[in-house]
């Protein structure tokens, strides 16, 4: 057999690895990770809310006297992959720091590698309370409002419900199970009175949809809590409808007022359930009146949420960068302290105590417009109202600093 | 569970085995005659709920869902047809199983395809005209919709069995199925045979998919889940029997509805969510009846299939020019961490790919062991690569072993699960085996997913770096040099051993192996051993360097991802999974960056690669060599 092919296929190998772009001395490179083959529906609005970010920022002459330049990166929805990818960030294209990241094993698994290699890493939207409590570290901030808060967010509207018997819903991985676990624990407490009487934990993306409406609808709950999101949800959500599994009982639900996840079940929108999403067309604020303005005029489509973290996850980098006055990561280490950012839900902060941030969500009642799926009665809460205090955060993180 | 509800939970479970029997029943036909492992087939089911998707709602109301949906299996039938004239029948005369590459380049290709038509976001089609409602059984909401799917699966089954039995169509099928060399023999046309069977299993692909708009979105991600269902109700059913479809689907969509019925159970001293094991019940079914029925509930042994690829040459051990550039690369390689450092060219990420890549080519090696001279086709590779790699972590994390010793008892773990998963998987042959060796992986992948106390979860484990001084890249690139130039030599050594060409007459005729005294079945086990074994050591070496492991990561994809490593290199030689590895590794990395459909890029260049090497990147240039007149 002849091996010089084998050679050829090094050469190559070494030739592509070799061909590094040229340095561009007069911009800030950020490096940006994530599941954009895995999860398009939220990513392509992510990428163009960071568009719009990035273009409003350079056109004001970017930050420090230089712009800013995004290089972005797919992950492969791995989180081997992932740890490669940021390596190749880091080492070959020169970053000053990593944001993105979709999944929650995947920011899991950049956090830990940012501590390691003490790069600056801010998780723009994995969930997982672990990035800043049990697995969090002083390299590592977290954008959007966690797995707790986000069922925190929806606890007055189950408690308020009064009901003695709950069923619970989730995909079966860490999102689902933080999610059904802090949902129990916070029952307990209100309510010691309350029971649940059924979970159902599927397989994320392999839901046997009728099959679980079914074994909920005959657990005779009063109260329904759903995690579901996706595919998943929009099975379930029809499946349902059809069998009257959701007649007069009270649903709170977590991130289904999304519209990446609303949006598909048009018609089929279950009427009344309460939960957290992002009503794009009801919010009349003029920080976010502002963005959709903008976002509408670029891309002649409305907003998704996955546009606002995109969006506010830039903002927050600029607003960090011009803090530290400096790319160095232990001066931005510093400067995300405390620090505040204005993005279209309005102005919130990064914790000192565990590097969360305290932007909210809109939580509110899906109804049925047009045939397309909205919320109504919808009110934001801030993210600082339902997280613990700095007091307690601190023994939530091990690990950190 | 009162007697009612679990009555009831059977309904939904014989709704749920229409669905998948239509799926499965496809790739079943394909497979029964042409031999190919069709890894599109998915992907054209998912085809079908997005061409289903586009009529039910741009033409609407009875014509465009009911018509919609016979259009649209003819639509898929079409598409089937065209794959085999204009790709498949041009690599009928390559290796076993290299169509397999072929198709897997089609699954990134139509992926990528939809995404560019369809857009991201998921699309639910409207309820079926007819069928909106739900009908009052034993107390509950049946959706009548269930009730015409649970109707519909028997009817195709029906109208199939009619056609394969009492057409002359379905007389050329079955005997295709038993030997097609005979049939061609005997001066039927193959290509049109083939084709047809392609587009009518691509239809009822199409056809499946088209009846699930009522049901569930239509989204990106469909294609690798209807995969996945299909192959293990073609297996437990029999390679190439449609009744035995029907049965596997209803068996494995009973035991799933009725784990969901079941739901949480208090055993007083445990908590059990039955609910959770719908993730693992479909293969433990597959791996229980591939353990009791070899063939499958209705499957009949495999026909003899007379290899119309070229023959094989047997393997000679290296010729000085070979030992010499091996030599050279070594070389290369071990300057690899001077060069990286340099101003010029240099990049630390060098080391970083170059990692990957070693630790692929330790992979690749170790499948093509027991896939080339052993005749094994694994498609669960990744267990052992998951053995090794959780296995280091999980002793590093649990009982705090020095990161030396956990990167030798990694290995160890594979070499269990091998021995253990071997000892079932060579009693098997063919395809068979390599179900089952797929199921076997997909329980590993489930436990280590399920078992979150102690692996992790769908998290895994995090944070296990290597000490000083291998937390330097260098140093550790080295280290995985040494290890996988002694794996790939020691590999190399068994082959040319005895034992390694008792292996390759096992795999070339197990009978006359057996009549001179080799005991094959043994020999192969030790055979898929080794193989675990080193494949452990890949594992090791992964989870130290990203620092942690999670279940994606010894996924179903990283099992074929060996695969196409292997048959990309040439699976009939032994540089090819080391070439293949490196091309495909970095191929990945590069391609990757390039663009935002990369998929359907990385799907293009691997359709060309397949039409331009059809036996792979060595194998193509060790026949020009021989040609030219070179010993190889």
């Amino acid at each position: 057999m002849r091996p010089t092919h084998y050679m050829l296929a090094l050469a190559t190998a070494l030739g592509c690895a070799f061909a590094a772009p040229a340095f561009a001395q007069d911009t800030i490179k950020i490096g940006e990770l994530n599941s954009y083959k895995a999860q398009p529906a939220f990513l392509e609005p992510y990428k163009r809310g960071m568009e719009l970010a990035l273009e409003e920022i350079n056109g004001k002459g970017g930050v420090l006297g230089k712009k800013i330049e995004l290089i972005v990166r797919d992950d492969g929805a791995n989180p081997g992959e992932a740890v490669r990818v940021a390596e190749e960030l880091v080492t070959r294209e020169g970053v000053v720091m990593l944001t993105g990241t979709f999944l929650s094993n995947i920011g899991l698994a950049v956090t830990n590698f940012a501590g390691q290699k003490k790069v600056f890493f801010l998780a723009s939207e994995p969930l997982t309370d672990k990035i800043t409590w049990a697995d969090g570290n002083k390299y590592t901030y977290r954008l959007r409002a966690s797995t707790y808060m986000q069922t925190a967010m929806l606890m007055p509207a189950a408690i308020a419900a009064n009901a003695k018997r709950w069923a619970i819903v989730y995909p079966n991985y860490e999102y689902g199970q933080s999610a059904a676990a802090t949902f129990k624990d916070m029952l307990k407490k209100a309510q010691p009175g309350a029971e649940i009487v059924t979970e159902q934990a599927p397989p994320i993306g392999k839901i046997e949809a009728g099959a679980v409406a079914q074994a909920i609808d005959d657990a005779k709950p009063d109260a329904i809590f759903n995690v579901l999101f996706g595919a998943d949800l929009t099975k379930f959500v029809r499946e349902g409808n059809t069998r009257g599994v959701f007649k007069n009982r009270t649903v709170v639900s977590l991130l289904s007022g999304e519209p990446e996840y609303l949006d598909p079940l048009g018609e089929e929108t279950p009427v009344g359930w309460i939960a957290t999403g992002y009503p794009w067309d009801k919010i009349k604020t003029p920080d976010h009146v502002a963005f959709l303005t903008a976002y509408q005029k670029k891309f002649n489509d409305y907003p998704r949420l996955g546009s606002i973290v995109g969006y506010t996850t830039i903002k927050s980098i600029a607003a960090g960068l011009a803090a530290a006055k400096s790319t160095d990561t232990e001066k931005l280490v510093e400067a995300f302290k405390g620090l505040s950012v204005t993005g279209p839900f309005g102005t919130f902060t990064y914790r000192a105590s565990d590097h969360q941030a305290t932007m909210g969500a809109y939580v509110g009642k899906l109804a049925l417009e047009k045939g397309k799926g909205t919320m109504i009665d919808v009110k934001y809460v801030d993210g600082a109202s339902v997280l613990p205090s700095d007091a307690d955060t601190k023994k939530l993180r091990p690990s950190a600093d | 569970m009162t007697l009612n509800a679990f009555l009831f939970q059977i309904l939904n479970g014989l709704s749920a085995a229409s669905g998948l029997f239509l799926i499965a029943a496809g790739l079943s036909l394909i497979f029964g005659v042409t031999r190919i492992v069709n890894l599109a087939h998915g992907s054209l089911y998912m085809l079908g709920t997005y061409i289903a998707y586009t009529f039910a709602t741009k033409i609407g109301g009875v014509t465009g869902f009911w018509g919609g949906i016979v259009a649209t299996a003819l639509i898929v039938g079409v598409i089937g047809a065209l794959i085999e004239i204009v790709l498949l029948r041009r690599i009928y005369r390559a290796p076993e199983l290299f169509q397999l590459l072929a198709t897997f380049a089609l699954v990134l290709v139509i992926n990528d395809a939809a995404l560019w038509l369809w857009g991201p976001a998921d699309l639910l089609g409207p309820r079926a005209p007819g069928f909106r409602g739900a009908i009052e059984i034993l107390g509950r909401r049946l959706p009548s919709y269930d009730l015409f799917l649970i109707v519909i699966g028997p009817l195709v089954l029906l109208a199939l069995h009619l056609t394969l039995s009492r057409t002359r169509f379905g007389r050329l099928i079955r005997a295709a199925t038993q030997d097609r060399e005979m049939v061609g023999a005997l001066g039927v046309n193959q290509a049109v045979l083939f084709t047809s069977v392609f587009a009518l299993g691509a239809a009822l692909a199409g056809l499946g998919g088209a009846l699930q708009i009522a049901r569930e979105p239509a989204n990106l991600a469909t294609d690798l889940i209807a995969l996945g269902d299909a192959f293990v109700v073609v297996v437990v059913g029999g390679m190439g029997s449609i009744p035995g479809a029907y049965l596997a689907a209803v068996i494995i969509a009973e035991v799933k509805a009725l784990c969901v019925g079941i739901g949480v159970v208090d055993f007083g001293f445990v908590t059990i969510n039955f609910s959770k094991f719908t993730l693992v019940a479909e293969f433990l079914v597959m791996a229980i009846v591939l353990i009791a029925r070899p063939y499958g509930l209705l499957g009949k042994a495999q026909g003899a299939v007379r290899s119309i690829a070229e023959p094989e040459e047997p393997i000679r051990p290296a010729t000085p020019l070979l030992k010499a550039l091996g030599a050279v690369v070594l070389v290369l390689l071990v300057c690899l961490p001077l060069l990286a450092q340099s101003t010029y060219f240099g990049s630390p990420y060098l080391l970083v790919l170059g990692i990957d890549v070693l630790i692929a080519i330790i992979f690749a090696a170790s499948l093509h062991f027991i896939m080339g001279p052993g005749g094994m086709h694994s498609f669960g590779h990744a267990a052992y690569f998951g053995l090794g790699a959780y296995g280091a972590a999980l002793l590093v994390k649990w009982l705090a072993l020095p990161f030396g010793a956990a990167l030798v008892a990694a290995p160890l773990l594979a070499l269990a699960g091998a021995l253990l998963f071997g000892w079932f998987a060579v009693r098997l042959s063919g395809v068979y085996l390599a179900m089952l060796t797929l199921a076997f992986a997909q329980i590993v992948w489930a436990a280590v997913f399920q078992w979150e106390g102690f692996t992790g979860g769908s998290n895994g484990v995090i944070g296990v770096w290597p000490p000083p001084p291998f937390d330097k890249s260098w140093v550790y690139f080295l280290l995985t040099l040494v290890l996988a130039v002694a794996a790939v030599l020691l590999l190399r050594r068994v082959l040319f051993a005895p034992f390694g060409y008792a292996m390759r007459a096992g795999r070339d005729s197990a009978l006359r192996a057996e009549a001179i005294g080799i005991d094959v079945k043994r020999v192969h086990w030790l055979g898929f051993a080794i193989a675990g074994l080193i494949c452990g050591v890949a594992g090791g070496l992964f989870a130290f360097a990203k620092g942690s492991i999670s279940p994606e990561t010894i996924h179903i994809n990283r099992s074929i991802d060996g695969l196409v490593m292997v048959l990309l290199g040439g699976v009939q030689t032994l540089t090819g999974p080391i070439v293949g590895a490196s091309v495909f590794a970095v191929l990945q990395d590069t391609v990757m960056r390039q663009t935002e459909y990369w998929r359907a890029l990385m799907g293009a260049i691997i359709l060309v690669l397949v039409l331009a090497f059809p036996q792979g990147i060595v194998g193509a240039f060790a026949a020009l060599w021989r040609k030219a007149g070179g010993r190889t």
